[in-house]
């Protein structure tokens, strides 16, 4: 019984000593994301830019990477004039984009990362011509468009540059409020009826149903007459295919990756049916 | 005669008869054209009011879509988690860990058990049987442990995270039917190998019995591999879609970039903990019998086990290595987490661990050189071995930034120190590392030497060319480590550190080889089992203990690297515990589990002693008078 009392005092004291080592670390949780509201009546360019700071070094996780040297597994874009940079990099003949200025190059690199891989940043074996950044529209990430555009904001601002990217627009916020994102998120579980479909994938927003009324796109009240069921659907799978005249390309291009497959069949069903 | 025959092969067609029937009638639901729920229920015909048209159907077409339609990964909300007043994450931790840590020893013992057989048979040393056998009596109650905590852990999880559950059983559909039928092949193998060990000890049937343990081990890995993809799934899942509905078949779905990295590296750390923790058995016998007998027996199997735990665990951090870089090549950014931002701390704890591991098992060999006189030749090395573990410990667990007030920075004229900061980062941790284990080999090395002298004529040439090896690749260690690690880029930084892993591997590769050959024949010292001193065998305490905190530490990095999604990218975690805890509580849970384990090892000794004691017949007073 003695020895048992020795060993076991020997193996739990040893435990102690491991566990009171972790006391003297710092001690940070990592919590999730958490979904901030904005409010547009009052946002001004400054907010915009402060917000687009945060998201850089927080939700969309940028620090991770991008540090400066020696530590960086990404350029050190904290540190560098990256207005200054774009210019550089757009004239380079490696790059394969088809950004005209600072802002355009800076969002093209969250969202295709692969059209200009910084000289030995490439993946290993790829020769610098893939990047090892994740898309940032996509998870884990998940930065909206009007995130993105934050960033982009604070990038040109922090080096004194001019920021050239607008405030978000109500269309945009529209699209945030309706995107599924953390506890509010709503089920993204197939659609049941063609009225969920539409309202998962916010048409309504641009699209009025009720009236030919212009929105952002085309009323729809009557479209089941001007097109046929075919039609329909490929105006949602590639809306840029055949443009309505004097509509901008607005209307988005990934529903096709995005809808299951019943879900565009209710909405196309529906509004092959709307005859006026 | 014929009719006694007929009697005898009667009950076998019978019975294969009986089989054959009971078994097409439970697969009958599985065939084509009547897997629907609708087409099994149909029997019930519509029902319709009296009087009424009949109501109209729903189209057959639509419904059979509706089948094919895969299932995006649900997204539950906070109010769809069961709340039972504690945290869930905690209960599935604790019995997720405790099931993981038995789960661990009874799949790991079984291996060196086989392979300890084996030795057995091939050298005719009875000792070497009679010692697995006994491995496998302490570690029998195991298995049931490992189930009851295997089954609690399920409920657990169908309980507190139903929509996860939900989603898992969907993407792994029939294999888990495949995992639950692997237990039964695994209970029928580890009780006939078990209770057969004394039936089956000799001639043709020694071999009945070794296929037996194969099947054994062949079905403990199956179910582990199996378990594995359900990890790995939920790190980087593969054979789903964006939006987590399945895409692929079973087979992609559990072939993803992780699967093989962590297979390897549980199958090198289950062996290393379960030797670990039968050492341990084999110690605390040791002290508590003064028996010279038993005690050189102990010692012999404290020695055998603690051999099994260093020479696996010597190639652990090289299977690490890999499966850090398959996880740096999946998602940088999970890398990322993991070695450079919230967990980082953490290594420095694994620092601790590993160097306890390796100080423990230095220490061993080295109280362990007094049972040979031949040791005298080589205990002047030992001070030197020593002193290398140490430095080389305390660089490991340098910190490269330290929590610093303003005042301590401008005292310090800087967030990092001149000296921590060069030594916190990877490449002097890597000199580090690759030198401890290279340090530990040479113990190693020389434990084995202590009783042997050779009797090659080319000993001295040799022994000229182990030492060349080891001076080489030292230098070699350091020179990559310095150079590439603070005069280029983290490119070259990364890809020296490989290099340096292969010196280290070509010491222990060529040292064995070298060993080997050059003490093929050698004269043999008088070994005396037993004369060891009582302190050493708190090494052997030590070494399970460091190994199941560590065990739960890099399992609970290897969980949060999917920071608050359950599948990583496909399926968020919305629960409460849906952050990466603090280090403190993590410690605090690991320290739990860990002392729940060693509570249940005792428990399972316990048990394994209780089957060699008989009670005496009591003395009826009077009888006989």
């Amino acid at each position: 019984m003695k020895i048992l009392f020795k060993t076991l005092g020997f193996s739990l004291g040893l435990t102690l000593v491991f566990s009171l080592l972790t006391y003297l670390l710092p001690q940070m949780k990592g919590e999730a994301p958490v979904d901030v509201k904005v409010d547009l009546g009052s946002l001004t360019m400054d907010d915009f830019v402060a917000l687009g700071e945060d998201l850089f070094k927080n939700k969309g996780t940028c620090t991770l990477c991008h540090k400066p040297p020696p530590l960086g597994r990404a350029p050190d874009i904290q540190g560098e004039d990256m207005v200054a940079l774009s210019a550089e990099r757009l004239a380079d003949e490696r790059y394969q984009g088809e950004a005209k200025d600072a802002a355009g190059y800076i969002l093209e690199s969250m969202l295709d990362p692969n059209k200009y891989v910084v000289a030995t940043w490439g993946k290993k074996g790829s020769n610098d011509s893939e990047s090892p950044m994740p898309v940032v529209d996509k998870a884990p990430i998940e930065l909206s468009s009007m995130e993105m555009d934050a960033i982009t904001a604070w990038l040109q601002a922090k080096d004194g540059n001019e920021v050239t990217v607008a405030l978000p627009t109500a269309e945009e916020a529209a699209e945030v409020a309706a995107a599924p994102a953390g506890e509010s998120a709503a089920t993204s579980a197939p659609a049941a009826t063609a009225d969920e479909a539409m309202a998962k994938y916010a048409c309504l927003t641009c699209h009025a149903m009720d009236s030919n009324d212009t929105l952002v796109g085309p009323g729809l009240v009557d479209v089941g007459e001007r097109l046929t069921a075919d039609e329909i659907r490929q105006s949602i799978l590639d809306p840029n295919a055949v443009m309505v005249e004097g509509f901008p390309p607005a209307m988005p291009a990934d529903f096709g990756t995005k809808m299951t497959v019943n879900e565009l069949q209710m909405i196309v069903d529906f509004l092959a049916e709307k005859k006026g | 005669m014929m009719h006694g025959k007929f009697i005898k092969l009667f009950p076998l067609p019978l019975l294969l008869m009986l089989l054959f029937l009971g078994i097409s009638t439970a697969l009958q639901a599985a065939e084509p054209g009547v897997s629907n729920v609708a087409d099994r229920i149909a029997p019930v015909g519509r029902i319709q009011l009296a009087g009424e048209p009949p109501l109209e159907a729903e189209s057959e077409v639509a419904a059979a879509e509706e089948a094919v339609e895969p299932m995006a990964a649900p997204r539950p909300m906070r109010s769809n988690y069961p709340d039972i007043g504690v945290s869930s994450r905690a209960i599935v931790w604790v019995l997720a860990q405790l099931h993981l840590f038995f789960g661990a020893l009874v799949l790991a013992v079984p291996l060196f058990v086989l392979i300890i057989e084996l030795v057995g048979l091939f050298t005719g040393d009875e000792r070497y049987d009679d010692m697995a056998h006994e491995f496998m009596k302490i570690s029998l109650t195991g298995f049931s442990i490992t189930a009851i905590f295997g089954g609690s852990l399920t409920l657990a999880l169908f309980l507190l995270y139903p929509d996860f559950m939900a989603y898992m059983m969907h993407v792994f559909g029939a294999q888990l039917l495949v995992y639950a039928g692997l237990f039964f092949f695994e209970t029928f193998f580890l009780y006939t190998y078990y209770y057969g060990w004394n039936a089956f000890r000799y001639g043709n049937k020694k071999w009945v019995h070794l296929s037996l343990g194969l099947m054994l081990n062949a079905s403990g890995l199956t179910i582990m591999v199996l378990a594995n993809s359900w990890a790995t799934f939920m790190m980087a899942p593969s054979g789903v879609n964006e939006v987590g509905a399945v895409v692929g078949n079973i087979w992609e779905v559990m072939k993803g970039p992780l699967w093989n990295p962590i297979n390897l590296h549980r199958f090198i750390a289950n062996i290393a903990f379960g030797g670990a923790v039968v050492g341990a058995y084999a110690a605390f016998k040791f002290l508590s019998t003064n028996d010279p007998e038993k005690r050189a027996h102990y010692d012999w199997m404290g020695y055998t086990s603690n051999f099994i735990a260093i020479l696996a665990f010597l190639p652990l951090p090289f299977a690490g290595y890999w499966l850090m870089a398959e996880i740096y090549a999946y998602s940088q950014q999970m890398g990322i987490t993991a070695m450079g931002g919230i967990l980082a701390w953490l290594f420095i704890l694994q620092a601790v661990l590993i160097g306890t591991i390796l100080l423990a098992g230095n220490f061993y060999l080295w109280a362990g050189m007094s049972r040979t006189d031949g040791s005298e030749r080589y205990k002047w090395l030992v001070k030197f071995i020593a002193l290398v573990l140490v430095v080389t410990f305390l660089i490991w667990i340098t910190p490269h930034t330290l929590m610093l007030s303003a005042s301590e920075i401008s005292l310090l004229g800087g967030t990092h120190h001149s000296i921590l900061g060069p030594l916190g980062i990877m490449p002097a941790k890597n000199i580090a590392v690759n030198l401890m284990l290279i340090v530990t080999f040479l113990s190693f090395q020389l434990y084995r030497r202590s009783d042997k002298v050779a009797t090659v004529s080319w000993a001295p040439a040799g022994n000229a060319l182990m030492v060349a090896i080891y001076v080489v690749a030292i230098a070699n260690i350091i020179f990559l480590g310095v150079y590439y690690g603070y005069f280029t880029n983290t490119v070259y930084k990364v890809g020296s550190s490989v290099a340096q892993v292969v010196s280290t591997l070509v010491v222990i590769i060529s040292g064995i080889i070298i060993d080997t050959l050059m003490f093929k024949n050698a004269k043999i010292l008088p070994s005396h089992w037993g004369r060891i001193p009582d302190r050493a065998q708190y090494a052997l305490f030590a070494l399970p203990i460091a190994f199941t905190w560590l065990m739960g530490l890099m399992g609970y990095v290897r969980s949060s690297v999917k920071t608050h999604w359950h599948v990583y990218t496909v399926m968020k975690d919305n629960s409460p515990d849906n952050f990466i805890p603090a280090i403190a509580y993590a410690g605090n849970m690991i320290t739990l589990v860990t002392v729940l384990f060693l509570l249940c090892l005792l428990f399972m000794f316990w048990v394994a002693n209780l089957s060699e004691t008989r009670q005496v017949k009591p003395v009826t007073a009077g009888k006989g008078a």
